[in-house]
């Protein structure tokens, strides 16, 4: 049906634009967001895969989709703490230029 | 595309590659994205008969939301690992002991640093917001709900209350150590007296299935709620929150 | 018999252990029972690897282990598997984390970075043995993000920049690689509604939604294997990893995603592969052996040179898939290979840890480990360097180590099949192998200015026990040179009852 349709298509492309938004980009920050538009797009296929029809909803994509969001924040926490651990050393560095 | 990783400066929008390169990587993925969306829409999906399975199963799994039954009792291994995912963030960003690490989870600050519109704005919030995750909590057995969103509730509150400074957090001390913890040792515990009781892994005893559920949850929403508090004070770089909260930021971390 | 009364416990007590050992150590706060501690989480893993490994060769018991956790069998549930392969690997793990273990007790003396290291060092573990035991494809997605962020948190837990960095690159690597997994195993639920490895394997057609899904997961699986042209994160990585968990990471978290490989190619979606791919494989990871090699040689740091060896021994694993392409069939035909690539990785894990001990050794002894600043120490390191050097035997491939009885099988394979071509990158990529590992030995084994240097150079001496660490991995890797029957018997008997 077509509503399931669009879900996927948009999920790929979705994909394919954090893709190429991780490959494009210079900021760790904008990075990060890429790699959550991947996320947030596989998810979509995920959910697109649980409209059987009007009446029938399979609950497994939800739970696999709510499991993925949480591995997705904490991989999203770890880079930007790495991001900022890098970025003070660098501040301090910058501060004391003969360490 | 990885060798650099520029962090603070302006003008780095861009990664180091050509024009030509960008272009030829647009075509890669346009075209496989082309083909991937092609694949879908010309093949065929499969028939729901997993949901089928769930339904038939539903009543013999203590719950009655799909979801809820999916992510604690049919596939609970996942949520166990995911927890565990969780652990893994809150070790890696834990703030290292330091001299002044003490023994209380938190302290109220007596400065007059307080910002007095949020404190006020706190004192009615969290109270209601500790009632929305409880009843969250509660109503994920029957209605969309469960420990990640109590959890998350949970959190928001507890940013609140960091953000009106109003108490400085020693993430070091037994409680908070604690909290991070007791989900995953809650939820391992339970798998494990469940091999006593019924011989399987994670398997609960057929007509208390519904309790352990909610046990397991109640650990599940105190973790989550640290772990996430725990991310967001970490990773606040505002002045205030790093001096009260990121206890040992600049002596013991990273160490 | 008490083996069949214990057998249904073992395989989620494999899963479990690892996580009791990271709670218990991430609440134990104080410094002095964690090795004692730490080491007996290390036999326990030992001894239920072993028990496995013993269930599964017996005569008359199954040819793999089925698990059904919290009692609801697939589709609805997830089950663990546990054949001949997943048995060698967990034992591999164990003995690996447990000597490593034991170094790392003695490694770690500050009390922060401690604090830090064990909870995550068994929380790895944790994801090393649920990859092995996994028979569902979401719950591989799991443990691969377990796998992976815990290595990141260990990379970076020296903390200076260029640890970080890799760290971040390696966050990345990953992160792609398992959301280039996940669309992969979306695609197959859409297409056949289910997540089970078993089922998919039963249910698989070759369409191009099968095909989509596969390249999918193979690129996954393929970055975070570091197989050319994607191992750029690999060598900064395990450079400036700390000294145990630069073993780990070469030894056995690369082998996990490998192994995946290896599940979906032959096992469960070999329907979809096709000849060109499987020698596109080949082709990827002969390039990989020689710019490897090449880059070792280059390398002027001993750890970066260890690192690359690593990117070159990843790629003689991928001579597998050319050469079980003589019939698409699962393990059947293949079984000749698949020793041939068990053994290699078995024999890797433990030459690779080896001398990444050896390394870090004399990084801790000298403060750096700039190969030309390492000139004539042999006399003043001989544990270490013997230890290097036994190592670098087995991964050169000489008789009588591991590494030789894996690459002698891989030969006969590539014979046997007709595709001598691979032979000859095979005997070229020992050439090569031998050509950086002796680079190193002449350095320090170059007397000639002795005297003076070790003048200059004031030597930390390194704890015993660290040292004999090293050497106990670098003969076990001899040892399994001289034993190699019953690993060969346990995979074919797997291979042969699925015929």
């Amino acid at each position: 049906m077509t509503q399931e349709l669009i879900y996927s298509v948009t999920g790929i492309a979705l994909f394919a634009i954090g893709l190429f938004g991780l490959i494009v980009a210079g900021h760790i920050v904008r990075k990060l967001v890429a790699i959550n538009m991947m996320g947030i797009g596989v998810f979509m296929l995920f959910l697109a895969t649980a409209l059987h029809g009007p009446d029938t909803v399979d609950p497994i994509p939800h739970a696999l989709v709510l499991t993925g969001i949480v591995v997705a924040v904490a991989g999203t926490c770890l880079c930007l703490w790495l991001a900022i651990s890098i970025s003070k050393l660098d501040n301090e560095k910058r501060k004391n230029p003969q360490q | 595309m990885f060798r650099n990783l520029e962090l603070v400066e302006a003008d780095s929008n861009r990664s180091g590659l050509s024009v030509g390169a960008l272009w030829f990587c647009a075509l890669l993925i346009a075209v496989t994205c082309g083909a991937l969306i092609a694949a879908i829409v010309l093949s065929p999906k499969a028939p729901p008969e997993l949901a089928a399975l769930i339904a038939s199963a539903l009543p013999r799994s203590g719950v009655e939301n799909p979801v809820t039954a999916v992510l604690l009792n049919f596939r609970s291994y996942d949520t166990l690992l995911e927890i565990a995912v969780l652990l893994i963030v809150a070790v890696a960003m834990v703030p290292g002991r330091t001299r002044v690490s003490g023994s209380r989870a938190a302290t109220v600050n007596t400065d007059h640093n307080k910002d007095p519109m949020l404190t006020d704005l706190v004192r009615w919030l969290v109270p209601i917001a500790v009632l929305v995750s409880g009843s969250l909590l509660w109503s994920g057995a029957y209605a969309p709900g469960g420990a990640f969103q109590a959890g998350a509730v949970l959190a928001s509150a507890c940013i609140a209350v960091v953000l009106a400074q109003n108490h400085s957090l020693q993430w070091q001390s037994h409680r908070a150590r604690g909290s991070l913890v007791i989900g995953l040792m809650v939820f391992v515990a339970v798998a494990i007296a469940c091999v006593a009781i019924t011989g399987t892994l994670l398997q609960y005893p057929g007509a208390h299935a519904a309790s352990y559920i909610l046990f397991i949850e109640i650990a599940l929403t105190l973790s989550i709620a640290a772990t996430l508090l725990l991310l967001f004070t970490c990773l606040s770089t505002t002045s205030a929150t790093v001096e009260r909260s990121m206890d040992g930021a600049k002596t013991g971390h990273p160490a | 018999m008490t083996l069949q009364f214990i057998a249904p416990y073992l395989l989620p007590a494999i899963v479990t252990v690892p996580l009791l050992a990271a709670i218990c150590n991430f609440l134990m706060a104080s410094h002095h029972p964690r090795l004692a501690l730490n080491a007996l989480f290390g036999l326990a893993q030992v001894l239920l690897a072993g028990l496995l490994l013993i269930a599964l060769s017996l005569p008359d018991t199954v040819v793999e282990m089925r698990y059904i956790l919290a009692g609801w069998s697939a589709p609805l549930g997830i089950e663990l598997i546990a054949d001949g392969l997943a048995a060698i690997l967990l034992m591999t793990t164990a003995v690996l984390y447990l000597v490593l273990s034991v170094y790392s007790a003695l490694y770690f003396t500050d009390k922060n970075k401690g604090a830090r290291f064990w909870p995550l060092w068994w929380l790895l573990a944790t994801g090393l043995n649920g990859v092995f035991l996994a028979g569902d494809a979401f719950n591989i997605y799991v443990t691969l993000e377990i796998i992976g962020l815990a290595s990141v948190a260990l990379i970076a837990l020296s903390g200076d920049r260029a640890a970080l960095v890799a760290a971040l690159r390696y966050a990345l690597v990953g992160l792609l690689g398992s959301l280039c997994y996940l669309l992969g195993v979306a695609l197959l639920y859409r297409a056949y509604g289910t997540l089970d490895l078993a089922q998919l394997a039963s249910l698989a057609e070759a369409n191009p939604l099968t095909w989509a899904a596969l390249s999918l997961i193979s690129v996954g699986l393929l970055l975070k294997t570091a197989l050319l042209p994607l191992h750029f994160w690999l060598p900064p990585a395990h450079a400036s990893a700390p000294v145990p968990v630069s073993a780990v990471l070469s030894g056995l978290v690369v082998k996990a995603s490998f192994y995946l490989m290896v599940r979906f190619w032959l096992d469960i979606l070999p329907v979809a592969t096709t000849t060109l791919a499987l020698q596109l494989l080949g082709v990827l990871g002969t390039a990989a052996i020689f710019w490897g090699c090449i880059s070792a040689y280059r390398a002027h740091r001993l750890k970066v040179m260890v690192a690359y060896s690593t990117v070159a021994q990843v790629g003689y694993l991928f001579l597998l898939f050319p050469l079980s392409a003589t019939s698409i069939d699962a393990w059947k035909v293949s079984g000749g290979a698949l020793a041939a690539i068990v053994y290699f990785v078995v024999a890797h894990a433990l030459a690779k840890s080896a001398m990444f001990i050896a390394a870090g050794n004399i990084m801790f002894s000298y403060r750096h480990d700039d190969i030309d600043g390492l000139r004539g120490i042999v006399r003043e390191q001989p544990l270490d360097v013997f230890t290097f050097a036994i190592a670098g035997a087995s991964l050169i491939g000489l008789p009588p180590s591991a590494g030789f009885i894996a690459k002698w099988l891989l030969l006969g394979g590539a014979i046997s099949s007709g595709q001598w071509w691979w032979a000859a990158a095979i005997l070229f990529g020992g050439l090569l192998a031998a050509a950086y590992i002796f680079r190193f030995l002449n350095v320090v084994f170059d007397q000639s200015q002795a005297a003076e240097l070790s003048a200059q150079r004031h030597a930390r001496p390194v704890p015993l026990t660290m040292a004999l660490c090293g050497l106990a991995l670098a003969v076990m890797a001899i040892l399994m040179g001289f034993n190699a029957g019953w690993m060969l018997e346990l995979l074919s008997v797997s291979a042969a009852v699925s015929a």
